[in-house]
């Protein structure tokens, strides 16, 4: 009885966060999925069912949503290879007995605590085809040929946005392979360096092996993070020129607040999360079989 | 007992988390920053003068507006009054959900006198009159604030630095494209403005537009009735692949919000501009010596008049649900009323609702009312294009200002977008 009494009053601790989690998780998840299959312009109190047709739409005539997912993903991609590569070589640096060690690690992780919006700003000067920061070096350097509208011109505008988001984002990389790296014995390198093991041993043979858990927590990380790219967007470009940095989140919100189709929008959300999931599961599947190995 | 003490506290946090209802007084919502500082001024005022308590809620950037008051619609917890951000599709929405007040019958009280105190295009703005598309009951739901219209602007200043006439801006497309390399030559770069909010693109277009083939071309394309691929239009679309070939327009241009292109013109970076009367506060804040003139979109053709995107400013409404109606009516009235559309005007550089404080408006100011003659607006039309085409539209001609497509791509591009929803309305 007093079991029965106890599981009760324990139950009753957790049931405020237990509403919390119904109330702002929970409903907001499944009410998307039924807002996907009305036509509804957020306002109106009534809204017309029309079954798939929004998931219809958005696989056979929406070509932006699909440009804007291709987009997300080159600039995943370039997340995932060079910004991941130089998180874990400057983590790699500062793990080593170096001078200023904490000083780095400050500087290195001050990106990714700015705004995006702050960060979109600061780089448009940079950016800038008139008074540019870049442009001007480059000029400086004797390459005016290469000066441009970084974000304006279709050639480089996506490239320009990457190049932001990595810069943004590279400090998050930094730290979870910093402590990744701390957490690794010394007496294994001591070790190997009295069996006569190169530097580039060492670091092929134990760091990253020992590592790989870690690489596969970034690169999740990496991908959930950088697929849902929406404020350096905004703050830079807008999503052009054209449709050349339009992104997915920018898609969704063009379709809620510019054309007031809610249900589209949430089906665009629907469709979206899907890829996202599908590509965190192959991941941890790919993880899981590298550590079975 | 610690068990029933901790218990207590989760049942208060919740009860804290409730909406508190509000005990007297008025409140409203906004999103305008810059007229925070005067809003909070009347606010005072009204007090002292009525004893009524208003508050004002700022609510920014206007995404973040656009999305509370629809969550708001949708709990029923919008405020007395509160302003609408969106196309006359969405205003009618709000209407039809019941969420607002119909002000025909205050309007019209003492032979219309407070009607009678805006200018036509305010009341017509917040007006839908009989047999509107949207099946809305014919009346005024909404008070208008303040008017605006978006025109190019010239930088006085760099015209002299170029040795051209100061007083003479371009008043036809080629006094427009002789002015721009005469700049060129003088290393002045040409026009700025924020491209990269499409609605400017989508309004310049639709001026050339209008002054190509005429307001009812213009709507007929809308209704379905004219196609995108037709001559007049790409007419259109060529002007921007003549600004691009000219190099008019600055390519930073292309992606830049409206802000960043403020600061540029107020800066002395370019010639022209196209931005809405409200830049002129903008600009005061940003340099104070700027020398500038608003101009009307170059004329392009003779066969129809030029007009120009204006009317309505900011626009407030009255929640039909509020218990405070009255006290909130009323407090529009005096809000609209001559005294604090002059201090409105004299604080925050806007042209006002309200015919008689128009009197008490500045030199640049009172040059940009001038273009009211010229006004027109989607919310004016009987008839609305797509949001899916205008964004299509508009996003093609960046692509044709950055030389990625022709005009004959683009005019295919949004023709196939037209027909896609045309097939669906129908």
């Amino acid at each position: 009885m007093s079991r029965i009494k106890d599981s009760i009053t324990s139950f009753l601790f957790v049931v405020p966060a237990l509403l919390m989690f119904i109330v702002f998780s929970v409903y907001p998840f499944l009410k998307v999925f039924q807002l996907s299959v009305f036509d509804w312009d957020g306002i109106a109190r009534t809204m017309k069912f029309i079954g798939l047709n929004n998931f219809k739409n958005i696989f056979t005539l929406d070509n932006a949503f699909w440009i804007s997912m291709r987009n997300a993903g080159f600039i995943t991609f370039l997340a995932l290879t060079f910004q991941n590569t130089l998180a874990f070589f400057l983590a790699h640096i500062v793990d080593s007995e170096i001078r200023g060690k904490n000083f780095y690690r400050t500087i290195f992780f001050l990106p990714p605590v700015l705004s995006g919006i702050v960060v979109g700003l600061i780089w448009n000067w940079i950016y800038n085809s008139d008074y540019g920061l870049l442009n001007k070096f480059l000029i400086w350097l004797g390459f005016s040929n290469l000066a441009r509208a970084w974000l304006s011109d279709p050639q480089t505008a996506l490239l320009s946005v990457s190049i932001i988001h990595m810069w943004k984002g590279f400090g998050w990389g930094f730290v979870i392979f910093l402590a990744g790296l701390q957490g690794i014995p010394r007496d294994l390198y001591e070790a190997a360096r009295v069996d006569g093991a190169s530097e580039t041993q060492i670091l092929t043979k134990i760091t990253i092996p020992i590592m790989i858990p870690i690489f596969f927590l970034v690169s999740i990380l990496t991908i959930l993070g950088t697929m849902q790219i929406y404020d350096i967007i905004v703050s830079t470009t807008g999503g052009g020129p054209g449709f050349h940095t339009e992104v997915p989140i920018t898609r969704i919100i063009a379709s809620m607040l510019g054309s007031s189709r809610f249900g589209y929008a949430c089906a665009q959300g629907i469709v979206f999360g899907l890829v996202l999931l599908f590509i965190s599961l192959l991941q941890i599947k790919l993880s899981q079989n590298l550590r079975s190995e | 007992m610690e068990r029933i003490i901790c218990l207590l506290v989760s049942v208060f946090i919740f009860i804290g988390c409730a909406r508190k209802e509000q005990e007297s007084g008025i409140v409203i919502w906004h999103w305008m920053t810059d007229r925070e500082d005067v809003f909070v001024e009347f606010a005072k005022k009204y007090k002292q003068q009525t004893g009524v308590q208003v508050k004002f809620e700022l609510y920014a950037p206007s995404e973040i507006y656009t999305q509370k008051i629809r969550a708001a619609a949708q709990t029923n917890t919008l405020p007395d009054i509160y302003g609408i951000l969106g196309s006359k599709r969405d205003f009618a929405s709000f209407i039809k959900s019941g969420h607002v007040e119909n002000l025909t019958e205050q309007m019209e009280l003492d032979g219309g006198k407070w009607k009678n105190s805006f200018f036509e295009k305010v009341v017509e703005a917040n007006s839908f009159k009989p047999g509107n598309r949207f099946g809305i009951e014919p009346g005024i739901y909404g008070v208008g604030i303040d008017m605006m219209n978006i025109q190019m602007l010239y930088n006085k200043d760099l015209f002299k630095q170029a040795g051209l006439d100061p007083e003479k801006p371009p008043r036809t497309w080629t006094e427009f494209i002789e002015i721009n390399r005469k700049l060129k030559k003088a290393n002045i770069p040409g026009l700025v403005s924020g491209f990269g909010e499409i609605w400017l693109i989508e309004c310049l277009a639709n001026n050339f537009a209008f002054n190509i083939m005429g307001e009812k071309k213009v709507l007929d394309t809308y209704r379905g009735q004219v196609p995108y691929t037709d001559p007049d239009w790409m007419n259109v679309f060529e002007l921007f692949d003549i600004m691009r070939k000219e190099e008019i327009i600055i390519k930073d241009s292309i992606t830049m919000v409206n802000k960043s292109a403020e600061q540029l013109f107020s800066n002395n970076k370019a010639a022209f501009a196209f931005n809405g009367s409200w830049c002129i506060n903008v600009y005061k804040g940003m340099n104070p010596s700027l020398n500038y003139a608003p101009m009307l979109v170059p004329k392009v053709s003779n066969k129809y008049p030029v007009r120009i995107w204006g009317g309505q400013g900011a626009y407030i409404v009255v929640n039909a649900k509020s218990s405070k109606k009255k006290q909130a009516i009323d407090f529009l009235k005096w809000l609209t009323a001559k005294e604090q559309q002059i201090i409105l005007v004299q604080k925050t550089s806007n042209l006002p609702s309200n015919k008689e404080a128009i009197s008490m408006i500045d030199p640049i100011l009172r040059e940009f009312s001038l273009g009211m003659n010229y006004i027109t607006h989607p919310s004016m039309w009987n008839v609305e294009e797509s949001p899916e085409v205008v964004e299509v539209f508009s996003k093609g001609i960046q692509s044709i200002l950055i030389g990625e497509k022709t005009p004959q791509e683009v005019a295919l591009e949004v023709q196939k977008i037209k027909l896609q929803k045309l097939k669906e309305t129908k």
